[in-house]
């Protein structure tokens, strides 16, 4: 199982946690990732406010060189840039005069992209192509009594679902219950966590980040998992904000890999655990034996 | 960017200079009084066109089917801030009320979320016509001086430009420095949070074939075709 | 061209239907055209052919200039054929020496190319003129029209036509797939907007079609197969075992009291599963037929549905001499003719839980209309008493609108019936419960009489109205009086602020949409379905009730959303046009059957063709044999026939490739 890896901007900056987590964990479970070459910016949010067409372009470019690796699957862990990837491939095949600007821009670099190139996002890999059997067996140290709320956020249910239910996706609520953990029902699980406001209109960012946090902690969640950078750095380096305006709400925010890690029994230095401003303390029990639970019969290699 | 603290509705961005403009009675005493503000619409309002122009951009077609129902609105995380609601920014939209809908705050608001684009029952991409409406702001100069958003965009373009890439620390302080030195002094710890988690990192990052990016976004703008 | 034993002297008509066909199509062009092609004496345009005027106008050109040959370029032959061919024959021509052409559907209403959409008239006029030399004279046949007539459903729909008819003197076989008849209406509390109690009007009709000599009402039935024609169908009816003989039930319910189940255990479909029953049960009170049945899915005595006899049977003890209760009895199936049809199988509501956003069966106290509808009835799980399903009672209730209508990811059109049922039980949960109300409607639709005084009553009773479509239903609080209900989010609209309104119970107005099986029924009946799937009118103003299929009606909701008042004037129109053909007796036979040809080899290969088995095998003469009466002028056995052998009437060989000469002729 190969996969030309897109990390994104997000994750060789803020959010390098998640790529320090996400390598190792798919290299425990066998899959390859291959880092995209001179991949570049994905177009992103803020790029899309100023120009759709140019921002589809940028992305073409990651596509391009993509198919041009000869690794026919892209892997993008980034919420945002899995969105766009995806929006890119759609505007491609949906309208004409979009895909002849980006045909031509890419001509100007002696690209082509055929449109073909699946996006996929890690936790779609994890369940439809890896499969929760498989992660069952890795897990030699049971995130047991660990109570998770699982904020899927936005982009990658919206508007694009493609792996998941687009209004109450399940895909990580199975990977963690896998893990050993337990589930805190979280109806804000796909609400959006504010996004670049809580920089920009920080009133109605901040209100945002508290909502979310407030809530899972009412819910009694020790920690909320997320799939995507911006989420958890909203959610993790605003508290002293939230704190101000609001009063205290202390909820760690991790990535679902740094979980998958842990159950793993990963070295915790490979997680990137320390780079939260919010400490997630929690650890499991030790593995007492290699593997305690019941393996399932068969598991895809 | 405007730190008061009114509670509501919130006096950020560029609904307050439009209802300066609009609502100064010449002459007026310093006492406050009631102070009225036109609010009916002449056709001398409207800019012909400007709904039918939108209507015409990639994603934006299905506008012209909108019910006025609110949903959008009523999934909309962030329309308990907005001068107007998503709803109403589709109808001024299509009502051709082009400097009603520009001088919205509701188009900056946006977080981009999807929320209202899938449920909404006519399927009208109500995001990808908030980016639309952006970039059609943007374009003609319409925000106000230091409003973060069209400064995060500018900055966030010309560093793509350049590296290829985007360098997330040296965006984040350009866009304080741009905007507000006060802001960015009262945000200190964040970043001393970040320095402590090692996520604070200057060093630059760009692509190999720097070049490749302006000449792909300059192939865009010249329709004549790329010469490689 | 073929030679011509006659002289031909065709008359062409170029009608503009007003602009409908002017505007697109230069007439007098094609009139000109047209007077210019062999065999064709007289060629006019004219404002609306289909006018009396016009048809006069065609009976004295017939007469003046010794037509015997006429074409008529115009509409669609689904309109306007039989008009003309009836003034052709009024103008001494045999009818079937009559063409008709189609500019209007084919040609001007689908281009927008004036000089295109002329040249194509002109090509299929000409293929008409070509085509109409070949013309034979051909006879009509009468067929006589059986007097029984079968109704499908047995909602208020069904109730009604087969009242009227069995009223009529004729006589009615209604089949019901439930164990009752009365469908959803039996259901409701009251009807909007005279808060008429809905059973006191609607059980004493249902106990009339019960005890009507005139009418055969089969139960826990399905129709299967349907044969023949219009006048003479064979329908094949399916009727599943009940476990109790009709005939010998008196329906005094001992045995529900003496089951082996002490308390009632399984879901009470009839409430909407708010309430229980037991393995044998009647649906409601007032059930029609009232006779008991027992489910073999829950019943001990059974085992997934098959017989155990493992009970003490203390229901059979219970029944005593009566003997009504049969564990033995088997599906059956019965067939019987008709002449005529009428399908009012109705509606299902909307699968609410396709809207995840507003929480049913995540939250418990979010309820479907229906189940609504159960809660407020005096005979409901809970007496008329509005108790939720967590035991409590509620101060606020949102109703929502719209739920599975006017929404694209769902159903597109609009279901009629919400905004008014939405305020009935608006008022009727108000009365019930004194809670405050939310109604949340994109746009109030009150079209009917009464309807807009209804909605004035509830505005003055204090009903809140919001306008706007909810976003989400929640539990998630923002602040303290919002802790523990459901909070509703909504723009209200009108205002121009987005609001969260907290409330103990939501109910939500579900849609209408056709049956699940709505696509066999029309396999089965041979009718056509909108792209919505509900069952399609012949026409929508002029034959509203008939379907393309002569003899079979539709009535109620299978054909659309409607209100009970229309649903009830739409059964009496079907019913009046089962009268129609009943009282006439017969009914003409369009001509263009199939005939066997002498040189027939009597290879058979065309008798399991027929869609109709119209075509048997006659071993004396050893040639295969068409009953005309059967026939429908398909043409399956004339294209597939390997030695050409099969002719059919209109459809001659000659008739066919000159029309295509002609269109192809420049």
């Amino acid at each position: 199982m190969k996969f030309s890896y897109f990390p994104g901007c997000s994750l060789k900056g803020l959010g390098r946690a998640y790529e320090e987590s996400l390598l190792p964990v798919m290299k425990h479970l066998g899959v390859e990732l291959q880092e995209l070459d001179d991949w570049n910016c994905c177009g992103a949010t803020a790029y899309m406010a100023v120009d759709e067409v140019k921002a589809c372009v940028l992305a073409a470019r990651n596509l391009a060189l993509a198919e041009k690796s000869g690794i026919n699957q892209v892997m993008a862990p980034c919420a945002a840039c899995y969105l766009v990837l995806n929006k890119t491939k759609h505007y491609f095949h949906d309208y004409p005069a979009m895909k002849q600007t980006m045909d031509r821009a890419l001509a100007s670099i002696g690209l082509r992209y055929s449109g073909d190139t699946p996006v996929r996002h890690p936790l779609d890999v994890l369940l439809n192509d890896v499969g929760l059997d498989a992660i069952k067996q890795r897990v030699v140290r049971p995130l047991k009594g660990l109570k998770v709320a699982t904020y899927y956020g936005c982009q990658i249910v919206r508007p694009y679902a493609t792996f998941d239910d687009q209004y109450n996706p399940t895909a990580m609520d199975q990977l963690i219950e896998a893990l050993g953990a337990t589930l805190v029902r979280y109806p804000l699980k796909t609400k959006c966590c504010g996004g670049s406001l809580t920089g920009t209109v920080p009133e109605a960012g901040i209100r945002m980040v508290y909502i979310l946090l407030n809530e899972a902690k009412k819910r009694g969640a020790d920690c909320l998992a997320t799939v995507c950078p911006l989420c958890q750095f909203n959610l993790d380096a605003y508290h002293a904000q939230v704190k101000s305006e609001y009063g205290p709400v202390i909820v760690p925010t991790v990535y679902f890999t740094q979980l998958m890690g842990l159950a793993f029994g990963l070295p915790e230095k490979q997680l990137g655990l320390n780079r939260a401003a919010v400490r997630f303390a929690w650890r499991p029990a030790p593995a007492a034996a290699p593997i305690t639970h019941p393996a399932p019969a068969a598991a895809p290699a | 960017m405007n730190t008061s603290t009114v509670p509501s509705p919130p006096t950020v961005g560029p609904g307050v200079r439009a209802a300066a403009q609009t609502s100064a009675v010449p002459g007026q005493a310093q006492e406050p009084k009631i102070r009225i503000k036109r609010t009916i619409k002449y056709e001398s309002d409207r800019t012909p066109g400007f709904g039918r122009d939108v209507m015409r951009v990639p994603g934006c077609e299905e506008l012209e089917r909108c019910i006025q129902c609110g949903t959008c609105s009523g999934v909309c995380p962030l329309s308990i801030y907005m001068d107007h609601t998503p709803r109403q920014v589709m109808a001024l939209t299509r009502g051709d009320f082009k400097r009603d809908v520009l001088h919205s705050q509701t188009i900056w608001l946006c977080a981009s979320c999807y929320a209202c684009t899938v449920e909404c029952p006519q399927e009208i991409r109500i995001t990808d016509i908030m980016y639309e409406l952006k970039q059609r702001a943007i374009n003609e100069g319409v925000y106000p001086k230091k409003f973060p958003i069209p400064v995060l965009a500018h900055e966030f373009n010309a560093m793509v430009r350049k590296n290829g890439r985007i360098t997330e620390m040296q965006l984040v302080i350009r866009l304080f420095l741009k905007t507000s030195w006060l802001a960015a002094l009262g945000n200190w710890r964040l970043g001393l949070d970040l320095m402590r988690t090692g996520r604070f990192s200057l060093a630059t990052e760009h692509i190999r074939n720097r070049g490749d990016i302006a000449r792909m976004l300059d192939a865009v703008d010249d329709p004549k075709g790329a010469t490689p | 061209m073929v030679s011509l034993q006659q002289e031909i002297r065709i008359g062409f008509y170029v009608c503009h239907c007003g602009h409908n066909i002017a505007s697109m199509v230069d007439c007098p062009e094609v009139a000109r055209y047209i007077a210019s092609l062999p065999g064709v004496v007289l060629s006019r345009d004219y404002k609306y052919m289909c006018s009396d005027p016009g048809q006069e106008l065609l009976q004295q050109d017939i007469r003046e200039y010794g037509l015997n040959r006429v074409v008529v370029a115009s509409c669609s032959p689904l309109l306007h054929e039989h008009t003309f061919r009836k003034a052709t024959a009024a103008g001494g021509l045999n009818p079937f020496f009559f063409q008709m052409v189609n500019i209007r559907e084919h040609d001007s209403w689908v281009h927008t190319d004036r000089a295109e959409a002329t040249a194509k008239a002109k090509a299929l006029a000409r293929a008409a003129i070509r085509r109409v030399a070949h013309h034979r004279a051909l006879e009509v046949k009468r067929v006589p029209i059986h007097p029984d007539v079968l109704i499908v459903g047995g909602g208020i729909a069904g109730i009604h036509a087969a009242l009227t008819l069995a009223n009529a003197g004729k006589k009615v076989t209604l089949v019901e797939r439930e164990a009752t008849i009365g469908g959803h209406m039996a259901k409701f509390d009251k009807t909007f907007p005279t808060l008429d109690c809905a059973a006191c009007i609607l059980t004493p009709k249902m106990s009339e079609v019960g005890t009507h000599p005139n009418i055969t009402l089969w139960t826990c039935s399905d129709v299967v197969k349907l044969d023949g024609f219009v006048g003479n169908y064979t329908v094949t009816v399916k009727r599943r075992p009940r476990y109790i003989n009709e005939e010998l039930c008196t329906g005094c319910q001992e045995c529900i009291a003496h089951c082996v189940y002490k308390e009632p255990k399984f879901t009470d479909e009839f409430n909407e599963g708010l309430g229980k029953r037991k393995p044998v049960y009647i649906p409601f009170p007032q059930s029609t037929p009232q006779v008991v049945l027992i489910d073999p899915e829950v019943c001990l005595n059974f085992k997934r549905g098959v017989l155990t006899d493992r009970c003490k049977k203390t229901c059979v003890e219970a029944c005593g001499d009566r003997q009504a209760i049969d564990f033995t009895q088997q599906e059956e199936t019965r067939e019987i003719t008709v002449g005529s049809i009428i399908v009012a199988t109705g509606f299902k509501t909307f699968d609410v839980k396709r809207v995840p956003a507003y929480g049913y069966g995540a939250y418990p106290n979010v309820y479907t209309a229906l189940e609504a509808e159960r809660l407020v009835n005096a005979s409901g799980p809970t007496g008329g008493e509005v108790i939720l399903r967590d035991g409590t009672r509620p101060q606020a209730i949102g109703i929502i609108h719209c739920v599975g209508s006017r929404d694209k990811k769902t159903n597109r059109w609009c279901s009629r019936v919400c905004c008014m049922y939405s305020m009935k039980l608006a008022h009727l949960l108000k009365e019930h419960s004194g809670a405050e109300i939310y109604n949340f409607y994109i746009d109030i639709r009150a079209p009917g009489k009464g309807y807009e005084e209804f909605y004035d009553k509830l505005n003055e009773e204090g009903v809140h109205f919001i306008r706007g479509r909810v976003g989400e239903v929640t539990d998630w609080a923002m602040t303290p009086e919002e802790d523990g209900k459901l909070v509703i989010r909504v723009e209200d609209t009108l205002a121009g602020f987005v609001r969260r309104i907290p409330v103990n119970m939501v109910v939500l107005a579900a849609g209408l949409e056709p049956h699940a099986d709505a696509q066999e029924v029309r396999r089965l009946f041979n009718m056509s379905c909108g792209t919505e799937g509900f069952f399609l009118e012949r026409h929508p103003k002029l034959a509203p009730v008939n379907t393309f299929t002569d003899g079979i009606f539709i009535a109620g909701c299978c054909q659309g959303p409607r209100d009970i008042p229309d649903t009830v004037a739409q059964a009496g129109a079907a019913a009046a046009e089962a009268l129609v053909l009943i009282d006439r007796g017969y009914v003409e036979q369009e001509p263009n059957t199939a005939y066997i040809l002498p040189d027939c080899s009597g290879c058979k290969s065309c008798l399991p063709l027929c869609p109709y088995t119209a075509i048997t095998f006659d071993d004396a003469t050893q040639k295969a044999v068409i009953n005309e009466a059967l026939c429908k002028g398909c043409g399956t056995c004339v294209g597939s026939c390997p030695s050409g052998s099969i002719g059919q009437h209109l459809f001659e060989d000659e008739e066919v490739f000159s029309e295509i000469q002609g269109v192809l002729a420049d």
